[in-house]
């Protein structure tokens, strides 16, 4: 059956010769190399969930009168939007479940997507000739955080309102532009009646449809390219090593793309998330303590929170503090990381190709500068709820910030330090036993008799 | 049949059992827990049933591929050169062409941003004013006005212009202080009679209300990102984030009794933007 289907294609569009290659392609069995994968069935769960969603979704402020099923807002004034999501989660068959998983999978959506990219940057796996690939996940990797936060913002919230508030802060605070692409995103000042359209629109149509294009771009060129792999025996530069395509490879795949929906599931099942009618509707003169963003917002949120109170005035202009925290930080962050293939490759004078990828002992200073961007990420991420952790702990809010202002120089250092010193204590133990990094292949020699050489010579930096 | 490919049957028959279960459970509104365990047990033991499969059924095989896709040959990367060659040399004998063909692409690009501008309204003015003005009472959230004879000292109410309840930017905060606690400049001397102070109650630094009140120190506190605002000293900044003082609404008392706005504030509220001097 199958065979005749593919060969009705191949008598149409002349396939065979492209599939005969393709069904034995090699894919690495490496387990980090799933980690992409989770981020694309991530996305195709949330694409399913949305779609069921966005037929019950009303994005529209009209405000009416709530005299729906939930008797603990009755009579309360909101926005058509926020009732259309009370309607879906407590009225709809499945609508809550389907919602919490939606919201679950853009969670590990993002945490996929975030430790995919820290296996490509600590096994050098970005360098040429994918540096484009690199860059593509970047873009990937911003998309998605532009589709979480329209998504997170939809509900019309009392918690969604005020991270649009903030966003908007964050946005007029641009020198020259600021306030004009505000106006032009939120349709007026905040808070207009335009913006939860506009957003709705975004994350339904404009910022799937770039996540899909990019992700399509990102797999193509994968494909094309071929996978990176781990040293080991039989694997050189010039080759991958793998399970084929079909049907070990499409089988395994196909059983991750259940599991990664039967744990969201799970989650959305069991573990509450977004509770939106407990918030109430987004009133711009009430806010919710404690307030905490989706984690993956979580950095910019502590970026803001530990950021100068700096209020800069220049001719008759004002800076104020959000650009420097939440406009030129990630601005930097990203453009390091956009830049860092090229970066290195200036270091390191290394421009060849390569496809065996690193171990991260491999090449200490670059694991060095990761742990380090890594934990400054990190220590921001935690500094987003110190609120929260002042009051499990019992401190005061003010003195756990001034303890976080501490803390985001010092443990990046500190962390950047130690896995650096750490990569090359490692790396001296291995280079100390010969024999166990580089196989010898023992071969009859023309005289007779048996040469032992390296397996592959493996040239390594100073 | 062995005991492994038995499991894989089993597998994928709780796979069908559970979708069973998930339509009815959404049949009957079971709610987000009974569809979600049912749900879960479909996708899982179809994902199990798939992966086992993969794992015990089917040959271990491994697969090398050569890499030999790129770079091209020579032969092929020179033709494909003196391809390109040929085409931009073509197009170069009429080189000025060229350079009308970018005029032409630029302009229709320039030009087709133009109609974003209805995307939202110009900048205007609408960021220096709120809806305060001269002689205007202050209402609680439900439109009742405040009266000076309302607040017991030591209280914080949120007040808006009568007329303009739940307006974002005009929300306001109304605090009466024990007398000898403000600190006044000479200015802002008329400006908090019998113990009355108001302050915007949108936080300078990203806009959100400042709605917590530690009342034993008279501090204000933002709970979005822990600016701390000093009511004694005109709404100082005294940690966190924000750099400026909360903007205070000047207050008068009018004859018969009802509080309102000497004006509106003077100074544009909440954060700052690159137009404000």
């Amino acid at each position: 059956m199958i065979r005749r289907l593919a060969l009705a294609l191949d008598d149409r569009l002349g396939t065979a010769h492209f599939m005969r290659k393709a069904l034995r392609k090699a894919f690495p069995d490496h387990w980090s190399f799933m980690l992409g994968e989770i981020a694309l069935y991530c996305f195709v769960v949330l694409l399913a969930t949305g779609v069921y969603l966005g037929f019950f979704f009303d994005a529209s402020s009209q405000p009416l009168t709530y005299n729906g099923s939930y008797l603990s807002l009755h009579g309360i004034q909101m926005s058509a939007a926020y009732a259309s999501v009370l309607r879906l989660s407590l009225d709809t068959r499945a609508g809550l479940l389907l919602r919490q998983i939606h919201h679950w999978a853009a969670l590990v959506f993002l945490a996929a997507i975030t430790v995919h990219m820290c296996r490509i940057f600590f096994t050098g796996a970005f360098r040429r000739p994918r540096e484009l690939n690199w860059i593509i996940g970047l873009v990937l990797l911003i998309l998605a955080l532009g589709a979480g936060f329209t998504g997170y913002s939809l509900p019309d919230d009392l918690l969604s309102g005020t991270g649009l508030r903030i966003a908007y802060s964050v946005l007029i605070s641009v020198p020259f532009v600021g306030t004009d692409l505000a106006f032009l995103f939120f349709g007026g000042a905040f808070p207009a009646t335009e913006t939860i359209g506009r957003l709705f629109f975004a994350h339904v149509l404009i910022l799937p449809a770039l996540i899909a294009a990019a992700m399509t771009l990102h797999l193509g060129i994968i494909w094309r390219q071929k996978h990176t792999q781990f040293r080991g025996p039989g694997r050189t530069e010039n080759n991958v090593v793998g399970s084929p395509l079909w049907p070990n490879y499409a089988m395994k795949s196909a059983g991750l793309l259940f599991a990664v929906a039967a744990i969201v599931t799970a989650l959305g099942a069991f573990f509450q998330i977004n509770p939106i009618w407990l918030y109430g509707p987004y009133d711009p003169a009430n806010v919710s303590a404690p307030a905490q963003p989706d984690w993956y917002i979580g950095w910019l949120e502590g970026a803001l929170r530990l950021g100068p109170s700096w209020d800069w005035q220049i001719f008759n202009h004002t800076v104020p503090a959000p650009f420097f925290a939440g406009v030129l930080l990630p601005f930097v962050f990203f453009s390091l990381l956009f830049v860092w293939p090229f970066l290195e490759r200036r270091i390191t004078h290394d421009g060849e190709p390569h496809q065996l990828l690193d171990h991260p002992s491999d090449t200490p200073w670059r694991t060095g500068v990761g742990a380090a961007v890594l934990t400054f990420a990190i220590v921001l991420t935690f500094a987003g709820s110190d609120g929260v952790q002042a009051k499990i702990v019992g401190i005061s809010v003010e003195m756990l910030a001034s303890l976080y202002r501490i803390m985001l120089p010092v443990l990046p250092a500190v962390v950047g330090l130690l896995s650096f010193e750490l990569a090359r204590e490692l790396r001296a133990r291995r280079d100390a036993l010969p024999g166990t990094d580089a196989r010898i292949v023992i071969s009859r020699a023309d005289s007779g008799g048996f040469v032992g050489q390296p397996e592959e010579h493996r040239e390594r930096r100073p | 049949m062995t005991a492994r490919l038995w499991s894989i049957a089993v597998a994928f028959g709780v796979s069908v059992l559970g979708s069973v279960c998930f339509a009815a459970a959404c049949a009957v509104h079971a709610g987000p827990q009974l569809e979600g365990l049912s749900l879960f047990v479909a996708l899982g033991a179809l994902g199990l049933g798939i992966i086992l499969w993969a794992r015990f059924a089917v040959p271990q095989e491994q697969a090398v591929d050569v890499r030999d896709d790129y770079p091209s040959s020579g032969d092929d990367r020179r033709g494909a050169g003196a391809a390109l060659q040929h085409g931009a040399d073509e197009l170069d004998r009429h080189g000025f062409l060229t350079k009308f063909l970018l005029a032409a692409f630029g302009t229709l690009g320039v030009a087709a941003l133009f109609p974003l501008r209805s995307l939202g309204p110009r900048f205007g003015k609408g960021l220096y004013h709120t809806k305060w003005t001269r002689g205007a009472r202050l209402v609680r959230a439900d439109g009742t006005p405040v009266l000076a004879a309302d607040l017991a000292v030591g209280s914080i109410l949120t007040v808006f212009p009568a007329g303009y309840v739940d307006d974002a930017s005009s929300q306001t905060l109304l605090l009466r202080l024990p007398p000898g606690v403000l600190h006044v400049s000479p200015q802002r001397r008329s400006w908090s009679p019998q113990g009355y102070v108001a302050f915007s109650k949108v936080c300078t630094h990203a806009g959100c209300p400042v709605g917590l009140y530690r009342a034993s120190m008279y501090q204000l506190l933002c709970p979005c990102h822990q600016s701390v605002f000093d009511v004694a000293h005109a709404a100082q900044p005294i940690s966190g984030p924000a750099a400026r003082a909360l903007p205070q609404l000047p207050l008068q008392i009018a004859d018969d009794g009802h509080l309102q706005a000497q004006s509106d504030y003077t100074e544009p509220i909440g954060p700052g933007f690159w137009q404000r001097s």
